[in-house]
């Protein structure tokens, strides 16, 4: 499962399989332009929203240098309204913490609203270990849950699952309704899946949600979602946990309300999402509705030592997904080659802080640079250049492999003496050119199959600019 | 004004591989009134180094850049990938406290990708170029987002004489080369390379320009792979009507 095993060590296998794999390819051309085109009109409408993205940046960054405070402050704004904060330094602690909520209120049935923080605690399976059903709420993760997969997207999560192929789980799964009945169209299985998981809203003794932000201030949790599963997750059930890891916290509301204002665009183009929920405690005696017990789990899993780390900007994303969405490298594969809970530029920083370099150091090779992440980001995190750092720490502790180590070192030293260059990238030359036979391009070259296997490479053009400028002179 | 004394750093892969894109750059920078100088001692600016993560060799070939390219009023680069690395990433390299620091500043100020230079700092507005041909543009990505050449070589591609040009879907998304990525990751960079070969050929247009070697050499590699019927070159070789000789990978 996802928490236990990432296979981001076998990135290249990982990627092999996902360019085969037609369903997958098929769902990928279907999603690519979108996301793409709204945000870019979205951002086009909103003249301030590069200062606001400026805006947003500063303030994390603030929040960041700051974080014990911020914390504290939110704890006791829980606290005052009757909830619980509970600190959770690892992902078992957090399985640990929720698993113990979970079976005071003797619960059979958990609802979920979607929250990354419980995919990278594998909380669906540790919770199933131990006889309790967790059932997803969103749409998108309902689909995959049923599919025993992953999310493969952040925001999107069952973005590489093709509509015939939910029609065909539907089927499947549903076996309480007619096996003829008519699913083509889209609003015919939105409708079936809305009118299976409304049953289920009723069933849950708790509802676990995530939060887009917490806010110091007041105590508040913020979720946005466009289906407004969330709200349900969170309303019905009699107790409620927000998962939640600790960069999540803003001062106040006006804060929240400038990352609202760039998250939905970011992410879907949206203004804003459909259904913006606060929630801050328990049930008051006035109140209509609402759970009896509110928690909070606050995860760390590896944040807090990022701090005044180079890795340190990571700490102001807000899952907008943006980064991915633009990504060639993400496009072209999908989310799940890249092996553990967070794919895309921002997984490609993410996952080797919390899981280790050693296990995730592909991921921040796997980029050309092409800088249409950092270009997108709504917080402007370097996102390209602390890949670059990651690099970096592979090339210091030894990792990166010995043919990179030495042939780098090789060309330093070549690179630093212009006359010994020049004779050895003319032998290189004369090879290349042999191999070309004349025909301006070479098919198969040694030590570059990766190239020639599905491209022809140009060969030099007959002599080297700088011999000839020389003669000439 | 007297004549800006300008360097020509014609980078590593231009001088191995297309001498043809130097011999273009030096006749633009003349035209435009230029003296145009050729450091013996240039190699390459560093950057595989710097984007393999290894800071000591890359700063190590970046300190001989900085010795042979001071004291010109301008260093130009027919390649905004390689005048990124020394505009953006010298001055991370050479930190401040750093003895090479203000060194690196300093070139890193005069250092320019050569059509923005002709445009920006030039002034210059439209070249004596003829071709009759349709093109197309990839935008390459240093360029484009590190230093923000978009319009630049559209303008001067603009007043070729006979030239059209057809832009493709996508001309900003990367064509997959990346350096040492396009043999360390080379299945994803062959999708990237061969979407960018299927949006270029549904202009149809006869020609591909952009303004970095690296992703020319991998777009016409791949170009004649397929047996795509477009040509590539780079866009100083059109700027400065220098289309004779052959295209790239051709002879
Ligand atoms: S890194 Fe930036 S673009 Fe990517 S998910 Fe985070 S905030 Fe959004």
């Amino acid at each position: 499962m996802s928490f236990a095993a990432p296979t981001t060590p076998s990135f290249p296998q990982n990627v092999h399989e996902a360019l085969q794999d037609e369903n997958l390819q098929a769902a990928l051309r279907g999603s690519r332009g979108g996301f793409v085109l709204r945000r870019a009109r979205a951002r086009a409408a909103l003249p301030e929203f590069d200062a606001l993205r400026d805006a947003a940046a500063a303030m994390k960054d603030h929040v960041l240098a700051s974080l014990d405070i911020y914390l504290e402050r939110y704890e006791a704004q829980v606290t005052a309204a009757g909830g619980q904060v509970h600190w959770a330094e690892t992902a078992e602690d957090a399985r640990r913490i929720v698993l113990e909520i979970c079976r005071r209120a003797e619960a059979k049935t958990v609802n979920k609203g979607k929250t990354m923080i419980a995919e990278e605690c594998g909380i669906n399976e540790h919770l199933e270990a131990h006889g309790i059903r967790p059932v997803e709420t969103d749409l998108g993760e309902y689909i995959i849950q049923l599919r025993g997969e992953a999310p493969s997207h952040i925001i999107a999560p069952a973005i590489h699952v093709t509509v015939p192929q939910v029609r065909e789980e539907f089927r499947r799964a549903h076996t309480a309704l007619a096996p003829d009945r008519d699913l083509e169209g889209l609003d015919t299985l939105l409708r079936e899946a809305r009118a299976v998981l409304r049953e289920k809203y009723f069933q849950a003794e708790v509802g676990i949600t995530g939060a887009n932000m917490l806010i110091a201030e007041t105590g508040q949790s913020v979720i946005v979602t466009n289906e407004g599963n969330g709200d349900l997750s969170q309303s019905l059930p009699r107790v409620h946990i927000v998962m939640a890891s600790l960069e999540k916290i803003v001062p106040g509301l006006e804060d929240a309300a400038t990352l609202l204002r760039v998250l939905a665009r970011s992410a879907t183009g949206q203004e804003m999402a459909v259904y913006t929920t606060f929630s801050a405690g328990p049930r008051r005696a006035e109140d209509p509705d609402g759970p009896e017990e509110y928690h909070v789990v606050l995860l760390d899993n590896g944040r807090a030592k990022m701090a005044g780390t180079p890795f340190q900007p990571m700490l102001r994303c807000i899952r907008c997904g943006a980064c991915m969405n633009h990504c060639p490298v993400y496009q072209a594969v999908g989310g799940h080659a890249y092996g553990w809970v967070y794919p895309g530029p921002m997984g490609a920083v993410l996952t080797p802080s919390l899981i280790g370099v050693e296990q995730g150091g592909h991921l921040p090779n796997a980029s050309t640079f092409c800088g249409r992440c950092e270009e997108v980001c709504p917080m402007r995190i370097p996102l390209p250049g602390m890949m670059r750092a990651w690099r970096e720490r592979e090339m210091e502790r030894g990792l990166a492999p010995a043919t990179a180590r030495y042939g780098l070192r090789i060309w330093g030293f070549l690179a630093r003496r212009p006359w010994l260059y020049r004779r050895a990238t003319g032998a290189a030359r004369w090879v290349m050119r042999r191999m070309a036979r004349g025909r301006g391009r070479i098919a198969r070259l040694p030590l570059a199959g990766g190239w020639t296997g599905t491209r022809d490479f140009p060969a030099p053009q007959g002599r080297g600019f700088l011999a000839q400028w020389q003669e000439r002179k | 004004m007297a004549r800006p004394r300008v360097a020509l750093f014609v980078t590593c892969l231009v001088d191995l591989f297309r001498p043809a894109v130097g011999f273009a750059s030096v006749k633009l920078l003349q035209d435009a009134g230029c003296t145009v100088e050729v450091p013996m001692a240039q190699t390459c600016c560093g950057q595989p180094g710097w984007n393999s993560g290894d800071r000591e060799t890359a700063r190590s070939v970046a300190a001989q850049v900085i010795e042979t390219f001071g004291g010109y009023d301008h260093v130009v680069l027919p390649s905004g990938s390689c005048a990124a690395t020394i505009v953006k990433d010298y001055p991370q390299m050479f930190p401040e406290g750093d003895p090479l620091h203000e060194a690196a500043v300093a070139l890193a100020g005069r250092t320019h990708e050569i059509v923005s230079f002709l445009v920006d700092v030039m002034g210059v507005k439209r070249v004596s170029a003829k071709l009759q041909a349709q093109a197309t543009y990839h935008d390459s990505c240093s360029g484009l987002r590190s230093l923000g050449i978009r319009d630049q070589p559209r303008a001067l591609l603009a007043s070729v004489e006979g030239l059209t040009l057809t832009e493709m879907e996508e001309s900003e998304v990367c064509c997959g080369f990346g350096g040492t990525f396009c043999v360390k990751y080379p299945e994803i960079s062959t999708v990237m390379a061969a979407d960018k070969t299927r949006n270029a050929a549904a202009t149809g247009a006869g020609l591909l320009l952009a303004g970095d070697l690296g992703c020319l050499m991998n777009i016409a590699g791949m170009a004649s792979r397929e047996g795509r019927s477009f040509r590539c070159r780079h866009v100083v070789e059109v700027l400065a009507g220098q289309t004779d000789g052959p295209a790239i990978g051709e002879g």
